[in-house]
C-alpha cells in the first residue's frame, strides 16, 4: 500500500513535448511508472518516448483511461492545464511548474474544492513517488527505496537530502509527497498526514516544513488530535529574516505569521520531535519505531 | 515587486480611489513649478522603499513653493537612513502632493489569507500608526472582511464589517466604495498587498488615500511587461537588484559567510547550519534546478560583489542538477575571478564522484556532509 499513486496508476503528462516534461517522462518510464499518455495542444498524434501525445486531456483520458496527471506546462498556462485535467475526470493531479501566479492558484484551489473531484498536489513541487512503483515529478530515483516511512515536504532538494539519510539508515518509504513551496498549494500537510494515518503500510511519518504560512501549525493540531502514528519533523529557514522571500514564493515571514519559532512550538506541543539538524532525523524515526514495537 | 508611493497612487487613481493631487519627479528643478500648480502648500515626499521614512527626514511640509524647492534640494540625492534601513537609501525621486487637512485617520488593506485561501480586507478606525502595533495592543480594533472566491464581495458583508469596525457615518459609504475599488484593483493587477495607511477623513468630510503601498506578485510579472523591466528598481540592495537582473534567487543577509546551494529548502537549511556552527550567513542563493556551469559561475560572480564575505559554502544535492556541471562552473569562476577566501563544497548526488575528482587539485575544500561542511567553513572563515 501507499498513498495517492502506486503501480496501478495510469499517468498522463501535460506539457510532455517540453524539455522538462520530456526528460522526466523518460526518467519515470525507466523507473517503471505506467505513463500512458501525453498532452500538448497541436502535437496530437505524435509520440514522446513511445508515449502517445493528444491535443486535449479529454481525448487522452478517453483513449487511455489515465487516472493521474503530472503538469509540466509553463507557468502562464499551468493553471488552465490543471483545470483541464480535472474537467477530464482525473482524480489526482500534481503541478510541478514553478512560478504560477497566486491569483491563478487561488482560482484553481477554490474551483477544485467546490467540485470535489480532483486532488491537486503542488505547484512548485518535486511531485510524488511511491518507491519502485510510480514516480510523477522530478526527483532523482536512486535515493528512494520501499519501506514503512511516509514523507511529506515543502522542499525538493531538502527532501532528497533527508530521504538519502533515511535510505542509508535502512528506513525505506511508502510514499514521498512534495507539497511544494507556493503560498497557495493544493494538498497541505494536514491532508497528507491524514492519508498516511489511514495507510496501513505507513508506520511513521517525516514532515519537512519551512518558514511562511501556518500549514505546519494546522498539521500539528491534526497530529495532536487525530494521529496514532509517530511523526518526526524538521523546519528549515530558522535563520531567515522576516519580510524576505527565501526562494520559494511561500517562504516568507510576514505580519508575524510563518516564524520558525511558532512552527517548532506547535509541533513540540503536539508531541512531535523536531530535529535541529537533518542528520538527526533517521535516529528520531528509528527510536519512534522502536517505541512502537515495545508497545505492541 | 514593491511599488513606490507614487506608482501605488497612480494605480489606485486609475480605479477611482481618491488620492491627494500631486506629481512625481526626478528633476529637482521641477519641484517649484509643481508646488505652485498645487497652490504652494505642499508635502515633499522622498520615494524610497523603506520603513521609517518620515523620521529619517524623507517627508517635509512646505507652506510656499520656494520652501518646497528648498526641501527638494536638500532631499534629492541624499542618503536617508532609518532603524529599519540602517544602510540607507539614496533619494532619486520625489513626490510633491497638496496638503490635506486631516480630521481622522483610518486603515485599510487587502491581502491574501494563506490559511483560508481567500482575500481578506483589514479595516480599522485606528489608522496612521503601525498596524502590527494596533494588532498587538488592541486586536479588536481590526476587522477582517473575507472575500469569498465564489460570492465575491457582497454589499451586506461590507456593511456588516464597517459597522463592526465602528466606522463613523461621514466616512461609512465612502469607505465602502473605496474597499470595493481596492479589491477590484487587487485582483485585476495580481497584487500581493494593497495597504492604505492612513486613509484620511478630511475636515470637509472627504475620504482620501493619504499614503499607499502596493506590491505585485512576482510570479505574475509576465502579464505586465513594462513593470517587469523595472522590477530591479524595487530592490533597495544593489546586489539584490543585480540578482534580479540576472534572474538569480538571491537575498542579502547581514552575515559574512556566503551560501550557494540548489533548492530553496536546502539553501535555507545550509544557512541554519552555518548559524548553528557559530557563523553568520551572508546571503541566500539558489542556483535553481538543472543549473549549467555558466549559471553557477554567474552565481559565484554575484556573491563576490559582497565585499563583507569571509568564506563561501557551496552545498549541492544533485538530483536533476548534475554535480559535475556545478564543479565546472565553480572551477571556471575561480579561474576568472579573484576568489581569495576559503571555500568549502559539499557535493552529493548525481555525478558527485566526477565532481569531487574535478575539484581535487583546487583550493576548494571538500566535505561529505552538510553539517561537517558548515563547521569547516565557519572554522576557516573566522581563523
Amino acid at each position: 500500500m501507499s498513498i495517492l499513486v502506486d503501480k496501478n496508476s495510469k499517468v498522463l503528462v501535460t506539457g510532455i513535448t517540453g524539455r522538462e516534461g520530456s526528460f522526466h517522462t523518460e526518467q519515470s518510464i525507466k523507473y517503471g511508472t505506467n505513463v500512458v499518455a501525453g498532452v500538448t495542444p497541436g502535437k496530437g498524434g505524435t509520440e514522446v518516448h513511445g508515449v502517445p501525445v493528444f491535443n486535449t486531456a479529454g481525448e487522452a483520458v478517453k483513449a487511455t483511461g489515465a487516472n493521474a496527471a503530472a503538469v509540466f506546462v509553463p507557468a502562464p498556462f499551468a493553471a488552465d492545464s490543471v483545470l483541464e485535467c480535472s474537467a477530464a475526470g482525473i482524480p489526482f493531479v500534481t503541478l510541478i511548474t514553478e512560478g504560477v501566479p497566486v491569483q491563478d492558484m487561488l482560482r484553481v484551489a477554490n474551483i477544485l474544492k467546490q467540485e470535489g473531484k480532483t486532488k491537486l498536489l503542488g505547484g512548485n513541487c518535486a511531485g510524488i513517488i511511491t518507491p519502485s512503483e510510480c514516480r510523477m515529478g522530478i526527483m532523482p530515483t536512486h535515493i528512494f527505496t520501499p519501506g514503512p516511512i511516509g514523507l511529506v515536504s515543502r522542499s525538493g532538494t531538502l527532501t532528497y537530502e533527508i530521504v538519502w539519510e533515511l535510505t542509508r539508515a535502512g528506513l525505506g518509504q511508502t510514499t514521498c509527497v512534495g507539497i511544494g513551496g507556493d503560498p497557495i498549494p493544493g494538498l497541505r500537510f494536514v491532508d497528507v498526514l491524514e492519508m498516511f494515518e489511514h495507510d496501513p503500510k505507513t508506520k511513521a511519518v517525516v514532515m519537512v516544513g519551512e518558514i511562511g504560512g501556518s500549514d505546519e501549525e494546522v498539521g500539528a493540531e491534526y497530529i495532536r488530535d487525530h494521529m496514532s502514528k509517530p511523526v518526526v519533523s524538521f523546519i528549515s529557514g530558522r535563520t531567515a529574516p522576516p519580510g524576505k522571500r527565501m526562494g520559494h514564493a511561500g517562504a516568507i515571514i510576514s505580519g508575524g505569521v510563518g516564524t520558525p519559532e511558532s512552527k517548532v512550538k506547535a509541533l513540540s506541543d503536539a508531541g512531535v520531535p523536531v530535529a535541529d539538524k537533518t542528520s538527526q532525523i533517521s535516529e528520531l524515526v528509528q527510536s519512534a519505531l522502536e517505541k512502537l514495537k515495545a508497545n505492541i | 515587486m514593491k511599488f513606490h508611493e507614487y506608482q501605488s497612487k497612480d494605480l489606485l487613481e486609475r480605479y477611482g480611489v481618491p488620492v491627494p493631487k500631486g506629481k512625481a519627479t526626478s528633476d529637482v528643478n521641477e519641484v517649484k513649478a509643481i508646488a505652485e500648480e498645487l497652490g504652494g502648500k505642499v508635502v515633499v515626499k522622498a520615494q524610497v522603499l523603506m520603513g521609517g521614512r518620515g523620521k529619517a527626514g524623507g517627508v517635509k511640509l512646505a507652506s510656499t513653493s520656494e520652501e518646497a524647492a528648498q526641501h527638494a534640494k536638500e532631499m534629492m540625492g541624499k542618503k536617508l537612513k532609518s532603524i529599519q534601513n540602517p544602510d540607507g537609501l539614496v533619494v532619486e525621486k520625489l513626490l510633491v502632493v497638496e496638503q490635506i487637512t486631516i480630521a481622522e485617520e483610518y486603515y485599510l488593506s487587502v491581502l491574501l489569507d494563506r490559511a483560508l485561501q481567500k482575500l481578506v480586507v483589514m479595516i480599522s478606525i485606528e489608522g496612521g500608526m503601525d498596524i502590527e502595533e494596533v494588532a498587538a495592543k488592541n486586536p479588536d480594533a481590526i476587522v477582517k472582511l473575507y472575500v469569498d472566491p465564489a460570492w465575491g464581495l457582497s454589499d451586506f458583508e461590507l456593511r456588516k464589517a464597517l459597522t463592526k469596525a465602528k466606522m463613523p457615518k461621514t466616512a461609512f459609504n465612502q469607505m465602502a466604495v473605496m474597499i470595493k475599488k481596492l479589491v477590484k484593483a487587487y485582483t485585476e493587477n495580481d497584487a500581493e498587498l494593497i495597504e492604505i495607511n492612513p486613509v484620511a477623513l478630511t475636515e470637509d468630510g472627504k475620504v482620501i488615500a493619504a499614503d499607499a503601498k502596493v506590491s505585485i506578485d512576482d510570479n505574475a510579472l509576465f502579464r505586465y511587461k513594462s513593470l517587469a523591466e523595472s522590477a530591479s528598481d524595487s530592490f533597495s540592495d544593489p546586489i539584490e537588484a543585480e540578482a534580479s537582473n540576472r534572474g538569480i534567487a538571491y537575498v542579502r543577509l547581514d552575515g559574512d559567510i556566503a551560501v550557494i546551494g540548489n533548492g530553496a529548502g536546502l539553501v535555507m537549511c545550509s544557512m541554519d547550519e552555518i548559524k548553528a556552527a557559530g557563523g553568520q550567513p551572508a546571503n541566500f542563493l539558489d542556483v535553481g534546478g538543472g543549473a549549467q556551469a555558466e549559471q553557477v559561475k554567474n552565481c559565484v560572480d554575484l556573491i563576490m560583489m559582497d565585499k563583507n564575505i569571509k568564506g563561501m559554502f557551496i552545498n549541492i544535492f544533485g538530483g536533476i542538477t548534475r554535480c559535475d556541471e556545478v564543479a565546472k562552473g565553480i572551477i571556471s569562476a575561480f579561474d576568472d575571478l579573484d576568489v581569495n577566501i576559503p571555500v568549502v563544497a559539499r557535493i552529493e548526488g548525481t555525478a558527485a564522484e566526477e565532481a569531487k575528482e574535478m575539484l581535487l587539485n583546487t583550493k576548494i575544500v571538500p566535505e561529505s556532509t552538510m553539517q561537517g561542511a558548515a563547521a569547516k567553513i565557519v572554522e576557516l572563515s573566522y581563523r
